[in-house]
């Protein structure tokens, strides 16, 4: 196992086989890529992060992802039971790529939101999933963190 | 008289003979490893680091050997202080906004306060490379930026 999940198992202090969100599938359920016009601009990516609470711009998808660091990031979202999320693939669509970079003012690839607020990237979530401030901010979003069940369930040993 | 020249000039010219062979002994310039020099250098003016890490990941990933194009970048600085991780990592952008947007294709940042760095000194690992690099239609693009 990786270097990255074994510092975040060890985060959660649990290991990743008994980490099951309740509609933790084994199967990952493809969220359907939304098609970005190629003419539509900042207007559209507005909306586009704001449709969902939470809306990830990454390489792949979260059933394939095709770079490590969007894949940190379904990862680190599975583990918290977020699922059902947006997620675009900016490998298909370029005029996506180049226009998330430039909407969020972020350089590279994946970008997180939360609400239509950027977050950050691979490197920002992660750490904010170590220091316990991603549960809080699900929890902003209505979503409660599937890691809580598993500490509650922790605890009630 | 001339005993007596010789005997003074003889200093002289030792120094003279040391200057030239200094002269001729230049050391060679590294021009290995540019984008890494320059990454270092403008982090360094920028955010005055205590402790500055920079490596260059891209052998890990599916691109030329030699590359340039992926790095991790360790940056402990008080003017981090009071900042959210978004604005560090803003401000790591911003201070790399040239090389980010030519030959770096991709950049994981670290940006801790003195005393977080002492309080857990650890260097992030990144994550395995999926092999998206192959799939990118622009990595040609900025590979070449690193060469030019």
């Amino acid at each position: 196992m990786s270097g990255l999940f074994r510092s975040v198992l060890r985060a959660v202090q649990v290991g990743a086989a008994t980490c099951r969100p309740k509609n933790f599938d084994a199967h990952v359920s493809v969220v359907p890529a939304r098609l970005f016009c190629a003419s539509a601009g900042e207007n559209d990516l507005g909306e586009m992060v704001k449709k969902d609470k939470v809306v990830v711009f990454m390489k792949g998808t979260p059933a394939q992802p095709m770079c490590g660091f969007s894949n940190a990031v379904v990862q680190i979202l599975r583990m918290h039971g977020v699922e059902n999320y947006a997620s675009y693939n900016v490998l298909e669509d370029q005029d996506l790529r180049q226009g998330v970079k430039t909407f969020s003012n972020w350089p590279t690839i994946p970008q997180v939101f939360f609400n239509g607020e950027f977050v950050g990237g691979c490197d920002i979530l992660l750490q904010m999933h170590q220091n316990g401030d991603l549960v809080e901010e699900l929890k902003k979003l209505g979503i409660r963190s599937a890691l809580l069940d598993v500490e509650k369930d922790e605890k009630s040993k | 008289m001339l005993h007596r020249v010789l005997r003074n000039t003889r200093p002289l010219l030792s120094t003279l003979s040391f200057s030239w062979n200094t002269v001729l002994a230049r050391p060679r310039m590294d021009t290995s490893r540019p984008v890494e020099r320059t990454i270092r250098a403008k982090l360094t003016q920028a955010l005055d680091p205590k402790h500055l890490e920079v490596l260059n990941e891209s052998h890990m990933h599916a691109v030329p050997a030699g590359s340039e194009s992926h790095f991790r970048v360790l940056v402990v600085s008080s003017c981090f202080d009071g900042l959210s991780l978004l604005q560090r990592h803003r401000l790591v952008n911003e201070a790399l906004r040239d090389e980010l947007s030519s030959s770096v294709h991709a950049l994981a940042i670290q940006a801790k306060t003195p005393e977080q760095w002492q309080e857990h000194p650890t260097l992030a690992k990144s994550p395995p490379c999926l092999g998206g690099s192959k799939h990118d239609g622009t990595m040609a693009q900025k590979l070449k930026a690193a060469q030019d």
